[in-house]
């Protein structure tokens, strides 16, 4: 097994692997686009696309199947860059983004949202957004206090996810018609996502993933431990803070429009570590693209597998990311770490 | 040249160093001896800034460390942890890494880094070992790497803590034979070494730390005269002359 991993590793440089997941992102894309309740061949597809018309087939495509395309590789993308981030900062390869209070202060937000505004569905992407931040935010400044070491910031995502998830529950006992719109969130899906919708939290998603691919030195030298990085000049407790505030941003602006996605962040940069290395530059480059591909396509065989109904694409990821996480601890507790 | 003054430092409220004064010159070996415990890992850190100073100073070719940026320190001063954590990256990324305080606009390695990379990995003897994964390297291998990496960083100080752990006994007398050439060059290197033996045989400089206290700095002839070593460590320290220098070894008090 080891001796497949190095052999991975060696043969398949970054650049390779990212031209062939580029080459996955691409035909997830086209069959997201063609593919579907109603099949629409790839010719009139492009053709409804680039010259626009309101036959059904432009509409379709235009207002339902391209922004479902760009939301699952924004979010795809968004959420494995995200977990890459956090798993190498923490130096724990369990974490992911929901480890640093993103998902509980998304749900938290979205939970109120439902309940004080059940006729504005349109808000709870807004309020998703603001909390990630906002959850984000209280673990890094628990963190921070505290002098931002790994455990602490792993502690304080324990607690104020606790506290949290008491809050949706709490929302959830008082005003029990929440949870018809509070469900299909935290589920999470890509279903009916418009694309005005999806401006705000792509563009975040976009420089993210800039911003993190260009910290991937800064990254690589934080994962030699913190004296060693800062021995290097490295101002590591900063740059770890500055690190998971970009996760939180990355996997906020995803949850935001896609719900509360588990397992593509913690799930990707696991398959991508086995091929590219642990280098973080082609780690990232290479996670953000299969993200992206990985959701897109599942997505995909969400909405094909019991159509004309349609699974929410949580459902999905869940059912083929919890066996694959549980195969991983398998493996770790025989491997290394027993 | 770096210098401490009455330094006092520690984790916290508590103060592990107490008052230590120790010059670390340029073209000179000095190594920190003493028990388990003693502050000899608190006192590098300390001077690299990398914990707090609670009182007195350190000073960089004259210039005290708070005026310094953690930046500039590590371009006049290498550390080699004793805790190493391990990435999967190839050894020459590692190396690589060695040139971080040098990283400028536009954030990518120079041709030059490389160059430097390439004579540090040669210097520590793990030339071949470039291509290969640090997760596949053994502890010996490992620590050639992270030397590497403090020789690619090119500073006027090493402080090297505890470099010869996980090395068999040819690569330690390798690895202090290095430590005297890079002396020769006119480097200041400061070792933290357990094995007695090789550590007077080697320094220039020999400072012996108790309880957080220097209980006794000089040559490694005057800090054995001085018996500073036996109250320390609560052993037995002799030495016996060889055609090739003194050799000092330890009992225990009993003398078995």
């Amino acid at each position: 097994m080891k001796g497949w991993r190095t052999f991975c590793i060696r043969r398949s440089n970054g650049a390779k692997t990212a031209l062939l997941l580029l080459l996955a992102v691409l035909a997830a894309a086209a069959l997201s686009l063609c593919l579907g309740a109603e099949s629409i061949p790839p010719g009139e597809a492009a053709a409804a696309l680039f010259s626009g018309g309101e036959s059904a087939a432009a509409r379709i495509m235009r207002y339902v199947r391209l922004p479902r395309a760009c939301a699952g590789l924004l979010a795809g993308a968004a959420l494995a860059c995200a977990g890459v981030i956090v798993q190498l900062v923490l130096a724990n390869p369990l974490a992911a983004p929901s480890t640093i209070g993103v998902n509980a202060g998304a749900g938290l937000a979205a939970a109120v949202c439902c309940a004080i505004f059940p006729w504005a569905v349109g808000l709870v992407p807004i309020a998703a957004l603001l909390g990630a931040f906002g959850g984000a935010a209280a673990v890094l400044a628990i963190a921070e206090r505290t002098g931002a070491s790994r455990i602490t910031l792993v502690l304080a995502g324990v607690a104020i996810s606790g506290i949290f998830s008491a809050g949706v529950d709490a929302v959830v006992t008082f005003v029990p018609e929440a949870l018809n719109g509070y469900s299909d969130f935290r589920i999470g899906g890509l279903s009916g996502v418009a694309m005005d919708e999806l401006a705000l939290p792509g563009a975040l998603i976009l420089v993210g993933i800039l911003a993190a691919l260009s910290l991937h030195n800064e990254l690589d030298v934080l994962a030699l431990g913190t004296e060693q990085a800062q021995s290097l000049g490295l101002p590591a407790k900063r740059l770890r803070l500055l690190a998971l505030a970009l996760a939180a941003v990355l996997a906020g602006a995803a949850v935001s429009f896609a719900g509360l996605l588990g397992f593509v962040g913690l799930v990707v940069p696991h398959i991508m570590r086995r091929f590219v290395g642990e280098e973080s530059g082609p780690l990232l480059l290479c996670s953000a693209l299969g993200g992206a591909a990985m959701l897109c396509l599942c997505d995909l065989l969400a909405r094909l597998v019991f159509a004309p109904y349609e699974l929410p694409v949580g459902i999905l990821l869940s059912l083929l990311g919890g066996p694959f996480f549980i195969w991983l601890l398998l493996r770790q507790r025989r491997g290394r770490h027993g | 040249m770096v210098e401490l003054k009455n330094l006092t430092a520690g984790y916290g409220a508590r103060a592990v160093v107490r008052g230590v004064s120790l010059s670390f010159p340029a073209g000179k070996v000095t190594v920190l001896l003493g028990p388990n415990g003693c502050g000899k890992s608190t006192l590098l850190k300390a001077a690299l800034g990398l914990i707090p100073i609670q009182g007195g100073e350190v000073l960089f070719d004259g210039k005290p460390l708070s005026a310094l940026s953690p930046r500039e320190v590590a371009q006049k001063a290498a550390y080699l942890a004793q805790s190493r954590s391990v990435p999967n990256i190839t050894a020459q990324r590692m190396v690589l890494h060695g040139r971080f305080p040098y990283l400028s606009y536009p954030r990518r390695y120079r041709p030059e880094d490389y160059r430097i990379t390439e004579q540090a990995l040669a210097w520590a003897g793990a030339a071949g070992l470039a291509g290969r994964l640090m997760g596949e390297l053994s502890g010996g291998q490992r620590q050639k790497v992270y030397l590497a990496m403090a020789l690619a960083q090119d500073t006027a100080t090493l402080f090297l803590d505890e470099p010869t752990t996980y090395l068999d006994v040819r690569h330690q007398l390798e690895l202090l034979e290095t430590a005297r050439r890079l002396a020769e060059m006119g480097r200041a290197v400061v070792l933290v070494l357990h094995d007695l033996g090789a550590a007077l045989r080697c320094a220039d400089t020999a400072a012996v730390l108790s309880g957080g206290e220097l209980c006794c700095a000089g040559t490694p002839e005057e800090v054995f005269c001085s018996g500073a070593l036996d109250r320390v460590f609560g052993v037995s320290v002799k030495r016996i002359w060889t055609e090739d220098g003194w050799h000092y070894y330890a009992r225990d008090r009993a003398g078995h």
